[in-house]
């Protein structure tokens, strides 16, 4: 059995249901995070293992633990917030201290476990200063110390780093990670941050409008995208809408072009309108069909199976330093691929006619065909 | 540009001369009991007045009692608007306001037909429970000022997040309260507390009516039928505020514990 497990955990306020059965197994140790886009329940969902919220429907448990209905100051589950809630009263030591106090510990043990704490953080001349006297990212490991020292079971982080600038932003994901790692405590993180999420998790849970679109590791999520809406929110994918010709066959026509799309579509009608998914690094440009021998570029090296074509007009060039962008137009949809920046060749320009390939695995038929 | 500088000089100095040039008149005219020379005598009697130093004493218990329930009663009302029902903000703020717009007489005259001697609760029966009724009254009169300070302390600091952090850590209510939320809007009380502190020292309608030996009374007793006196008294009074607003400024930056930036 999972060690932190949400079965069926269904949330309401009034009318509006914020939560919908929400199912999820978390290992021990392993670091979870939860994705989607503001207003999407990850808070509430959070706020339900906390014990913030209480949930409407289903069960919380934690070891085995029915935690459900357990007050917040009863689950020895560590929080992290957004605006990082030190007490602004206390001293950053005492602050770490404060959960050892209320349970009661000797003091030479608090002494000993702050000083460890701190020196986690690596933050160990600072238990004098008050939070005020400390930036912004001080001020989270500071929380994150806080949370940890009282040996939590489970630790939430939400959004811990989003009042943060960039670049400590991504050296304290960094640190977030590695201090999780090394401890082996069960993690959910939450975050709106498509790249946070890739980057930090064993997996990840993307959420929308309440409901759990997906969960998966980040290579599944961002390159096995089962829904249109993880597709979209996930990478810059390409979504093309078009018709299904031949579902046996995974023969799909978008824009008056026949293309083949990666098995998984005999669940769909001839005719039915359906949405597919392609990445900008899958796709490679071809100046005409002629010269298809010579790429422009191609991201990945790809293998040699039987390839799509599409032919289109250049209507973009957007030069990213090391990666050109190119969109290129058919009728109703575009796709942007991405070419590596080549100093000896100039970008192709604009108007211009190619065709785009790619294989046929790589175009993605999503669930939810609908828009 | 220029003109507009000396425009607001003006105002500022027509302002000051307002408030200033009665109260330099009143302490000139305080010095003045000696005849021909400028002294502090009528300070000496006042002093030296028993009445005064019993009033005085008196009207100062009362506004520490008056502070001590108002806080008991204002520091978790304002705690729970904040934490649990916010909807209710805008009718407690205008439920704290009605001692501003209600007048103190109207007010006392209810307390007597409530609570006189042949009512269920005839709290003017003794001088004890009329200092009780007396205290009570001050309460509602000092609300406005004590709501408005600590709630503006409360709003200061994220009440609920940092319930919720200290929940988290294992922390019960009074834990909660005493050590995270307290502390934090320390300030926010005292101010609270000096605010009502001068407006009960010098009260007289309430006293005067419930006939308890305060302040507010002696000073108009000793106004109706002394010269030089009333104006010492009104210089002390005034100082006595001012000492109060000076104390609020002083703990409000003083030791000052900001919150998150
Ligand atoms: N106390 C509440 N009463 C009523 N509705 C609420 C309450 N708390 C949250 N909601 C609603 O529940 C939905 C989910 O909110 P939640 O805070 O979980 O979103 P979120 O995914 O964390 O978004 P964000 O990324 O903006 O933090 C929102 O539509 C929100 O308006
Ligand atoms: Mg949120």
């Amino acid at each position: 059995m999972a060690f932190l497990d949400l079965s069926d955990v269904r949330k309401n306020y009034g009318p509006n249901t914020v939560v919908h059965k929400f199912d999820l197994d978390v290992e021990r140790g392993e670091f979870v995070s939860f994705l989607g886009p503001s207003g999407c329940g990850k808070t509430t969902t959070l706020r339900m293992v906390a014990g913030f919220e209480v949930p409407t429907a289903g069960a919380i448990r934690i070891d085995g633990r029915d935690i459900t209905r357990l007050r917040p100051n009863q689950r020895n589950v560590g929080m992290v917030f957004q605006s990082y809630a030190l007490f602004p009263n206390m001293t950053v030591a005492d602050n770490v201290a404060f959960g050892l106090k209320i349970a009661n510990k000797p003091s030479s043990e608090i002494k000993a476990r702050v000083e460890e704490m701190l020196n986690i953080i690596k933050l160990p001349h600072l238990g004098g200063r008050y939070p005020y006297q400390l930036s912004g990212g001080q001020q989270q490991r500071v929380a994150l110390a806080r949370a940890l020292a009282i040996k939590p079971q489970v630790l939430l982080l939400d959004e811990p780093l989003s009042a943060l600038d960039a670049k400590i932003r991504v050296s304290l994901r960094e640190e977030i990670r590695s201090l999780q790692r090394s401890l082996g405590i069960t993690t959910i993180y939450v975050t709106h941050d498509q790249e946070e999420a890739l980057s930090m998790s064993d997996r990840i849970v993307v959420m929308n409008e309440g409901r759990v679109e997906q969960i998966g590791t980040p290579f599944e999520i961002y390159n096995h995208p089962r829904t249109r809406f993880v597709a979209s929110f996930v990478g810059t994918l390409n979504i093309l809408k078009g018709k299904v010709v031949d579902p046996a066959a995974g023969k799909i026509v978008i824009d008056g072009q026949e293309l083949f799309a990666s098995k998984r579509i005999a669940h769909l009608q001839a005719g039915e309108a359906c949405s597919a998914a392609l990445r900008p690094e899958a796709a490679s440009l071809h100046q005409s069909e002629l010269q298809e021998a010579a790429k422009i570029a191609s991201a990945f090296g790809r293998e040699s199976g039987p390839r799509n074509r599409m032919v289109g007009t250049i209507e973009e060039v957007s030069f990213l330093g090391s990666v050109v962008r190119i969109r290129v137009r058919f009728k109703e949809n575009a796709v942007s691929l991405d070419t590596f920046n080549n100093p000896n060749t100039t970008p192709p320009a604009r108007g211009m006619q190619v065709t785009v390939s790619f294989a046929r695995e790589d175009l993605l038929v999503l669930e939810g065909a609908e828009g | 540009m220029k003109q507009q500088k000396i425009g607001s000089w003006i105002a500022i100095i027509i302002g000051t001369l307002y408030f200033v040039v009665p109260l330099i008149g009143t302490f000139e005219f305080s010095l003045r009991m000696r005849r021909g020379e400028y002294s502090f005598d009528a300070y000496r009697v006042v002093f030296a007045d028993p009445r005064f130093q019993a009033t005085f004493g008196y009207s100062t218990l009362m506004a520490l009692l008056t502070i001590a329930v108002g806080v008991l009663i204002v520091v978790p009302t304002s705690y729970w608007i904040q934490l649990r029902l916010p909807k209710l903000r805008p009718l407690v703020e205008f439920i704290t306001l009605m001692p501003l717009v209600i007048p103190a007489i109207v007010i006392v005259f209810g307390y007597l037909r409530l609570y006189n001697t042949s009512s269920i609760l005839p709290l003017t029966g003794s001088a004890h429970s009329t200092d009780l009724l007396l205290v009570f009254s001050y309460v509602a009169l000092a609300l406005p000022y004590m709501y408005r300070a600590v709630d503006t302390g409360m709003r200061a600091i994220d009440v609920r997040v940092l319930t919720e952090a200290a929940e988290n850590l294992g922390a019960r209510w009074p834990t909660i309260l005493f050590r995270v939320i307290l502390p934090n809007v320390r300030a926010a009380i005292l101010s609270g507390a000096f605010l009502t502190f001068a407006t009960v020292i010098g009260e007289f309608t309430m006293a005067s009516l419930l006939n308890r030996p305060a302040f507010g009374p002696y000073l108009q007793l000793i106004g109706a039928n002394r010269a030089y006196e009333p104006a010492a008294l009104a210089v002390i009074a005034f100082l006595v505020t001012w000492a109060c607003m000076g104390l609020i400024n002083v703990v409000g930056h003083g030791k000052q514990i900001k919150a998150a930036p």
